[in-house]
């Protein structure tokens, strides 16, 4: 008994200063076996001589075709679960209330007020203008936190901050492996292979560029008039944008905008969008009269503030995708 | 009623945390500028949180509000509520959030480099202001807009330290939280179809309804398995837990802390919330729901410390011990009952108090020891930094439940919860067997660091800890005291926050 106690002390004392058993992961090299004449050569496992266990048969079994029985299994498991989450799903949705039907619930109050009274409640004529914007402004200005939020982070992993650091400083503070992978050389940027002899490409550009920019505009600022708005808008002027780089190479887009100007754009337009609304949400909490006015519905300047809430969400969205385009393909913007 | 100032300060908090965010772009980036301002913020709604609990319950009952956001009332516009639930949770994770910055103010600078560290900030305000939404929020659309931020920000914060291994964390991190929010969206636009509502207590009523007439019972079961199955893959529930351990163990020290301490809470208070507000615990009853939560929550206690028990990476061992913490979650979530409830929100707030700890202890030490991760490397480091060993003590001692930690008083409650329920025997004896493997991987772990090392000073280089890092250490090890020892009057707040939940 004493002896087995003194054992397990042993073993946990040299699991402490670090003798413990090898870890499973540890490549261990192999030392060379010595060079014998053939007929001293020791039978090993290999031979031919050697007759293979049951369980040394089913290892060198599973070392051939292991990783492929994996695969298939792998594959098939997957296959079939999203069969089963397919099929659920449709199964769900012939179940749910038929599309379009009067006695639907979701035909209810909420909708019959948006429907009805949105006009003149909000000053906007176009009524999902009104329900992002002024209704629900609060969930509006969350979808636009997410695409800044988006930018931000694929900026600070693939912009120029990546590239300036790598350069000037390697972290000595890290566990060794990995940097040697990073530190190979400076990462391999796909350039756009920029072809100055497009003509076509630059004509049209030239030509339809204008066009787009003034279609934007439009939608962004007849946002609360027409169909449209600061989302759809603002995915049209980042075309003009990207379409303005591939015609005439990002060099010329970075001279109007560049990093800088893309968090200086996105990050004012958000906090005007933040201290307008805060405003309005505040006052409208507390009853304090808003001195926002509605304006007449119909109008260019009415429907409160959601004209420039529009002009400030059509500016990050513009800016969010076509720093996705650059900064996926460029690498940088 | 409540007055004005504690009335306005959900809407304060969210705004000066979403603001704070917004502007750190725009300030130099220089003596470490960003950090200070995002604590500053951090910690100014950290003290409105406190006014508002205090504000909450000084009136001898608790009482709760609604705080419409803009000039539409509810179903019309979103609103906000808040009770002494809600206070208590913006609290806790207001100022975990600060310890976890201000406890790893050095290591930061160390991990990250500079030119990221301004967006690093931006980032952990964005979460913070999510956490908040989430925390405040009675509007589940709402509630998803900010699942996305947290989403997106959690990843980015993973990734935020350069390296192979934490781009793969974050990578795998990433793929699994966008399947979470995909059935989290799917799920919610089923429900909208079903209620037609998208505020809680309105969604509520219509379910009711529903379940009243037996109408649409299939799609109801599938909108509440995919949105706690979505949920709970982001908040590491045992199955969908795997992205976990690389994400916690490989970033950054505060990155780690903010993720294990606050940002799977955010996910499970709405799970809670779904639960409580919107199908109603008899609802959850009824289509099974609760027995699935409870069988997974054994599952992942114990399957979570068996894997922690084989890490040799000290980081990945706190990690994995995670997984086994959000078990005993929901296991009190999955008692189904008010007092489960309680426990788990106990549970959520000394896990989210421990667990910062026990990952600033861990960067220390494993600083101590040259930025060595291994166990064995970090012999003897608790004579280097003693808070740093102080605190990995206390932080193995409340996980392992020992009397007069936190994590004794949530372990107590769960089991005296667990009495209501007629599965008391699993319950129980998952509690115990859990307990004994959480010993098993953590005593080892504090042995390592008390044992002399005599070749000490040939491997550490001597890092005196910073005034910060003492003075969060401090902090914590006072709130993991409190939190033992005076937790009658928590739970008792917690139990008064969730009735009027």
């Amino acid at each position: 008994m004493n002896e087995e106690l003194r054992r397990i002390w042993q073993q946990f004392y040299d699991w402490v200063v670090g003798n413990g058993p090898r870890p499973e992961n540890e490549v261990v090299p192999e030392e060379p076996p010595p060079d014998l004449p053939f007929a001293q050569k020791p039978k090993d496992k290999y031979s031919r001589f050697h007759e293979a266990t049951l369980k040394e048969r089913y290892n060198q079994w599973l070392e051939i075709h292991g990783l492929h029985l994996f695969s298939v299994l792998y594959s098939g498991l997957s296959v079939l679960t999203c069969l089963v989450i397919v099929s659920l799903l449709l199964a769900t949705v012939a179940e749910l209330p038929p599309f379009g039907d009067e006695r639907n619930p979701a035909h209810n109050e909420v909708i019959r007020r948006y429907v009805e009274h949105g006009g003149h409640e909000t000053g906007a004529q176009n009524i999902v203008a009104g329900l992002i914007l002024d209704y629900r402004a609060f969930d509006t200005f969350g979808e636009s936190a997410v695409l800044f939020t988006a930018a931000v982070s694929v900026l600070m992993l693939l912009g120029a901050s990546r590239r300036n650091s790598l350069k000037d400083d390697p972290s000595p503070h890290s566990d060794g492996e990995g940097w040697d992978f990073l530190n190979r050389g400076p990462p391999a940027l796909r350039h756009h292979v920029f072809r100055q002899d497009d003509a076509i490409l630059r004509g049209v550009a030239t030509l339809s560029i204008p066009v787009i920019i003034m279609m934007g505009c439009v939608v962004v600022i007849n946002g609360h008039l027409s169909p449209g708005g600061g989302f759809s808008g603002g995915a049209i002027l980042s075309t003009a944008l990207i379409l303005a780089a591939n015609a005439y190479g990002f060099e010329r887009v970075h001279s109007f905008f560049n990093e800088r100007t893309f968090i200086v754009s996105s990050s004012t337009a958000l906090m005007i969008y933040a201290l307008s609304k805060g405003y309005s949400f505040f006052t409208g909490a507390n009853h304090i009269h808003s001195i926002i006015p509605k304006g007449t519905v119909g109008d260019i300047l009415s429907g409160g503030l959601i004209l420039p809430l529009n002009i400030c969400v059509g500016l990050i969205v513009a800016g969010t995708l076509y720093g996705f385009y650059a900064l996926f393909s460029e690498g940088d913007m | 009623m409540t007055d004005m100032l504690a009335y306005n300060i959900p809407f304060i908090s969210i705004f000066v945390m979403m603001i704070s965010a917004i502007i750190t772009p725009l300030i130099p980036n220089k003596n470490r500028l960003p950090e200070k301002l995002s604590c500053i913020a951090i910690g100014f709604v950290g003290i409105l949180s406190a006014y508002l609990l205090y504000s909450l319950t000084s009136g001898g009952q608790s009482l709760s509000f609604n705080f419409p956001m803009g000039h539409f009332p509810a179903p019309w516009g979103n609103e906000l509520r808040a009770g002494p639930l809600e206070a208590v949770l913006s609290l806790v994770f207001s100022v975990a959030m600060l310890l976890s910055l201000t406890g790893n103010f050095s290591s930061t600078a160390e991990d990250i480099a500079p030119r990221r560290r301004n967006i690093f900030c931006v980032l952990v305000n964005l979460l913070t202001a999510s956490l908040l939404a989430l925390t405040y929020t009675n509007d589940l659309f709402t509630a998803y807009v900010f699942i996305e931020i947290n989403t997106i920000a959690a990843c980015a914060i993973v990734a935020v330290k350069e390296g192979p291994e934490t781009a793969r964390a974050a990578l795998r991190y990433l793929v699994m939280s966008l399947v979470g929010s995909g059935l989290v969206m799917i799920a919610i636009c089923l429900l909208y179809d079903l209620t037609g509502h998208l505020l809680m207590q309105n969604m509520h009523g219509a379910i009711q309804v529903l379940v009243a007439t037996k109408s649409y019972m299939m799609p109801l079961t599938v909108s509440l398995a995919l949105i706690t199955a979505g949920l709970a893959i982001k908040s590491a529930l045992y199955p969908f837990a795997s992205w976990l351990p690389d994400a916690h163990g490989s970033s950054t020290n505060a990155s780690s802390a903010i993720l294990s301490g606050l940002v799977l809470k955010g996910h499970i208070f709405t799970i809670i919330k779904i639960f409580y507000r919107v199908f109603g615990l008899d609802v959850i009853h009824l289509l099974r729901m609760d027995t699935a939560i409870f069988i997974l929550g054994l599952a992942a206690m114990i399957m979570g410390s068996v894997h922690a028990l084989r890490q040799n990476n000290v980081k990945r061992m706190i990690a994995w011990s995670s997984v086994a913490q959000v078990g005993y979650i929901f296991l009190g979530v999955g008692l189904n009952t008010t007092a489960g409830i309680a426990a788990a929100c106990l549970h959520i707030i000394v896990h989210a108090c421990v667990k910062p700890m026990l990952f600033t202890a861990a960067g220390g030490l494993s600083n101590a020891a040259g930025h060595r991760k291994g166990l064995h490397a970090l012999m003897g480091t608790f004579y280097v930094n003693v808070w740093a060993g102080l605190g990995l003590i206390a932080g193995a001692c409340s996980m392992m439940g020992i009397p007069g930690f936190a994590g004794f008083a949530s372990k107590l409650s769960l089991t005296l919860a667990s009495f209501d329920n007629s599965a008391v025997v699993w319950a129980l004896s998952a509690l115990a067997a859990s307990s004994v493997l959480n010993a098993l991987y953590y005593v080892p772990a504090v042995i390592v660091v008390l044992t002399h090392n005599k070749d000490a000073h040939k491997n550490f280089t001597a890092h005196a800890p910073t005034l910060s890092y003492k003075v969060s250490m401090f902090v914590f090890l006072a709130l993991n005291f409190y939190l033992g020892l005076f937790c009658v009057p928590l739970l008792r707040l917690i139990t008064r926050g969730v009735n009027v939940l």
